[in-house]
């Protein structure tokens, strides 16, 4: 049984697998790409009419899980806010020699502002490290879901999926 | 006493989507809806919808309520608000409405049911204390009225409804402590299950409530490990402090009238249970009465709107507003779209829960 219907989440090793997902060489680049975290057949398709490069590939039948054409990826974040499914965030794995920057959907008040420490969060809710807000995004298309971006060091870029903002 | 083309019961997606597609082939529509405020249960859907680009997917709920509601609009469908349709007389010509205290009746010509569904109670010791609500009612609280139903809250269910729920309360400022499910399984999405764990809210499988504790409302809860026979397995037990239980358990049609005038039932459990059987144009085996959207099985708002058109373009053809031909089209339009939201290990099975209902309508003697 894979991670998601046992634990409720995926594994580093099962997300590198995804169709949705990047390879490690594009990873490597100093440029934000999208991450797609969908692992089952459920009949959704927004992410692909929602990039406006062509890089998601759903096809016909709306259960196929997304394909990322990652050269065509350009980390804009549009797919991000159209994901009803919250599956989708970008990662820079060489924002810097030693960081990695991860740009998620945030949906909760308050936001956290630039400059701010916060806890940076695994897939279950752990904490995996502290992040630093770079960016914090709250633009119509994305359609009030803020888009918040942080560093983390670099051996968690493919880790951290979540914050918690500090009182 | 005045009358209508079609009557439409139910002001949620469904009802929009029918009122939309009788009302732009030319019939007089009315829309009666007992609550204060039309939309059914789409403006406390603040999440976007799943599905493709025809289904608004992507839109959140709400938007897609006030987008039917200003489409209702333009084509002049009548909403009858704080109105209860309570039963059927003169052979179905006529409805009975209580609207502000007062009764009336209301002439028809064809009536499309779209009631909805309710939320399945679980009862357990301790259950009927303040602080045990549906989970939908939860998040009308939360997202409709603003008011917060208390600050740890236990799931218990975890379909897409109770994961959804819980997601929205966190949004809202609770805690939820554990999300608990008697199956070995979730009930819904992975990526919804995923939204909360790595909000760290964990999620229970194979577990369920033994009691809810507190003597005027809840203080906490009990919950404890199942075996293969769903009994707890003793020892298992904890006490987990909570002031709010909800309860996600599935719902059920809200199929009284349909009930009323006489309509044939089958019992389907992929549906949520007693299912007013109907055919591919939605009408029952009453002639002239149809259904649409939860009342007719239970799914999803994305489904409910697709079925509600279906229904509002059979009502229209058969008031003669539209050809047979261009109606079947349109239909055939429609069902594909709605076959497409059926796709995948999830759909499958209400995909073939309804192809039954549709074999069954065609055993069945249609009363007049």
């Amino acid at each position: 049984m894979s991670g998601l219907r046992s634990r409720w989440f995926l594994s580093k090793e099962e997300l590198i697998k995804l169709p949705g997902a990047p390879s490690m060489k594009r990873l490597g680049e100093n440029r934000r790409v999208a991450v797609i975290e969908c692992a089952e057949r459920i009949p959704c398709n927004p992410c692909e009419a929602a990039c406006p490069h062509g890089a998601i590939k759903i096809g016909e039948d709306i259960t196929n899980l997304p394909i990322l054409i990652e050269g065509k990826c350009t980390g804009c974040g549009l797919c991000i806010a159209a994901c009803p499914g919250l599956a989708i965030y970008l990662v820079n794995g060489a924002f810097s020699d030693s960081e990695a920057l991860i740009s998620i959907p945030y949906e909760f008040l308050p936001l956290p502002r630039v400059g701010d420490q916060v806890e940076a969060l695994d897939r279950e809710g752990k904490k995996v490290c502290m992040g630093k807000i770079v960016e914090v995004i709250e633009s119509k298309k994305f359609d009030r879901t803020p888009l918040v971006s942080f560093t983390v060091p670099k051996n968690y870029a493919l880790d951290v999926t979540c914050i918690r903002v500090l009182g | 006493m005045a009358e209508v083309d079609l009557a439409i019961v139910g002001a949620g997606p469904a009802g929009l989507g029918a009122a939309i597609e009788a009302a732009r082939a030319g019939a007089r529509v009315t829309v009666i809806d007992e609550n204060a405020k039309p939309g059914g249960q789409l403006f406390k859907q603040i999440h976007k919808f799943f599905g493709s680009e025809e289904h608004r997917a992507g839109t959140r709920g709400i938007d897609i309520g006030y987008q039917l509601l200003e489409e209702c609009r333009e084509l002049d469908v009548e909403v009858l608000l704080n109105s209860i349709a309570w039963g059927m007389f003169d052979d179905n010509r006529a409805l009975a409405l209580k609207t502000n205290n007062e009764t009336a009746k209301l002439g028809v010509k064809k009536t499309i049911l779209a009631t909805g569904a309710k939320e399945n109670p679980l009862a357990f010791p301790g259950w009927t204390l303040p602080g045990v609500l549906g989970a939908g009612a939860a998040q009308t609280l939360v997202n409709l009225h603003r008011v917060l139903p208390g600050k740890r809250v236990l799931m218990i269910g975890t379909g897409n409804v109770g994961l959804i729920v819980s997601y929205q309360l966190v949004q809202a400022g609770a805690e939820v402590v554990a999300v608990v499910d008697i199956l070995p399984e979730i009930g819904g999405w992975g990526v919804h299950a995923s939204k909360i764990r790595r909000l760290g809210v964990p999620i229970l499988t194979s577990y369920t409530v033994k009691e809810a504790i507190g003597d005027e409302e809840v203080e906490g809860a009990v919950i404890g490990k199942v075996g293969p026979d769903y009994q707890i397995i003793p020892g298992t037990e904890s006490e987990l402090k909570v002031d709010t239980i909800c309860i996600a358990v599935g719902l059920a049609p809200l199929a009284e009238l349909a009930w009323s005038i006489g309509c044939q039932f089958a019992h389907i459990p992929e549906l949520g249970g007693w299912v007013p059987i109907h055919n591919e144009k939605m009408e029952t085996t009453v002639s002239g009465v149809y259904v649409a959207g939860d009342v007719s099985g239970i799914e999803e708002a994305s489904t409910a709107l697709e079925e509600g058109r279906i229904a509002g373009i059979a009502a229209a053809e058969s008031l003669d507003y539209l050809g047979k031909g261009e109606a079947e089209e349109m239909i055939k339009t429609r069902q594909k779209s709605l076959d497409s939201l059926r796709q995948g290990p999830f759909g499958e099975k209400r995909k073939m829960a309804k192809e039954k209902l549709r074999l069954l309508s065609n055993k069945q003697c249609r009363t007049q």
